[in-house]
């Protein structure tokens, strides 16, 4: 089975998805990103899925779960670089992700990250 | 080709001049015009060959497609001129009068040639005449057709108000079909713009039921998805209470009265200021 990398960036975790998802690949990935998040303290998670050609309900479902697991972790999670036919896709799903964060691209995406952790005073 | 249809065609060769005459008389009345006559004599000079070939029973073989063509010409031409597919097949089925008056001429002593001639002549001009009728309609429901497109097209364009802003002023009822073309246009437009800012301007949009809401709901859903924020503005008073009192929950949404106050929103949002250097008037 195929494994997403995870890689870290300062105190942001970086993931970037090339292949259409299976859902295994898919479980595999929220397994290793709350591992991840718990291990390297990281404020952010930015998900980039501007290679993503094809949804499903459930690699929509499992966008939202791995915002949520960020949130409880004291990570803020943004999904970037959706295609317009995917975020039609999720719509018509009836997806609306409500409680993830969204931004165009990866730079818009890390902007966005250090504007959440500016008030975080934690020490490096 | 048989005898008879030998004879008619003679016949028809010879009268050619004062069939033709009649014709345009009859159709037209005296003020001819030189383009209505040259009109019957192309049709007459198609009708022709049509009648002399060897399937002239057959109105379908290739022998007629000549006549075909030059019908299909008239009534592009004619429908362009505004007449109606009423008076194109009226001025075809004119040409029956004179072949008739030409014939009794001819074969007064024949009644039963007269007879079969008379109805072979009707069964071909009356094809003709339906040819003219149903090209008419092709070029009406062609015509019909491509305004629609265009009409999709042009009622949904997407605008540049600022960096980073884009806007698309609604005009008309929204339906699936537009609600989809626009949502795909201005993603597209989206991404390549790197826009962080939609403005769905409602003004011209004349009714908003709860589908509309729900339409316009999956296009804000949507641009969220994409990383970028929607405002909608334009909702006229009597639109603001007729989705306050169909209970559409647009608390997820930001609104403006005007395209004037979601642009300077937007200008805010994106941190700009915008202030007025001289004392104007």
């Amino acid at each position: 089975m195929y494994r997403i990398p995870i890689l870290r960036m300062g105190r942001t975790l970086l993931v970037t998805i090339q292949i259409d998802m299976e859902d295994q690949t898919a479980m595999a990935l929220q397994d290793d990103l709350a591992e991840q998040i718990s291990k390297t303290g990281a404020n952010g998670v930015l998900i980039d899925i501007s290679a993503l050609e094809i949804v499903d309900s459930f690699v929509g479902r499992m966008l939202a779960a791995i915002s949520g697991i960020g949130q409880i972790l004291d990570a803020t999670t943004v999904v970037v670089g959706m295609k317009p036919a995917v975020a039609i896709t999720l719509v018509e799903l009836g997806m609306s992700l409500d409680g993830v964060r969204t931004a165009l691209n990866v730079s818009r995406g890390m902007a966005l990250l250090e504007a959440a952790s500016d008030g975080d005073h934690r020490v490096e | 080709m048989s005898t008879n249809q030998q004879f008619l065609v003679g016949l028809l060769e010879r009268e050619k001049s004062s069939i033709l005459d009649n014709w345009v008389l009859a159709t037209n009345g005296p003020q001819t015009s030189a383009k209505v006559r040259a009109e019957a004599t192309e049709i007459f000079t198609a009708f022709l060959p049509a009648l002399q070939s060897n399937d002239a029973q057959n109105s379908g073989s290739s022998a007629w497609q000549a006549l075909k063509n030059v019908l299909e010409n008239l009534s592009a031409s004619r429908a362009a001129q505004g007449s109606t597919a009423g008076n194109t097949s009226a001025f075809v089925l004119g040409l029956k009068q004179p072949v008739f008056d030409a014939l009794q001429r001819a074969l007064s002593a024949d009644s039963q040639g007269l007879l079969d001639a008379i109805s072979s002549v009707s069964l071909h001009v009356d094809g003709m005449a339906q040819w003219t009728v149903d090209a008419y309609q092709r070029t009406r429901e062609q015509l019909i057709s491509r305004q629609q497109a265009d009409l999709l097209e042009l009622s949904t364009p997407v605008i540049k108000l600022w960096e980073g802003v884009l806007a698309v002023p609604m005009i008309g009822t929204l339906d699936s079909s537009r609600t989809q073309l626009v949502m795909e246009s201005l993603l597209e437009r989206i991404v390549e713009t790197e826009s962080s800012l939609a403005i769905i301007d409602i003004t011209g949009v004349p009714t908003v039921d709860t589908l509309v809401a729900q339409h316009l709901l999956k296009t804000v859903s949507a641009i969220r998805l994409m990383g970028a924020d929607c405002i909608i503005c334009g909702i006229r008073p009597q639109i603001a209470q007729t989705i306050v009192h169909l209970g559409i929950d647009l608390q997820s949404v930001t609104t403006k009265a005007t395209l004037a106050d979601a642009l300077s929103l937007a200008l805010k949002r994106n941190g700009y200021t915008v202030a007025k250097t001289k004392i104007g008037v």
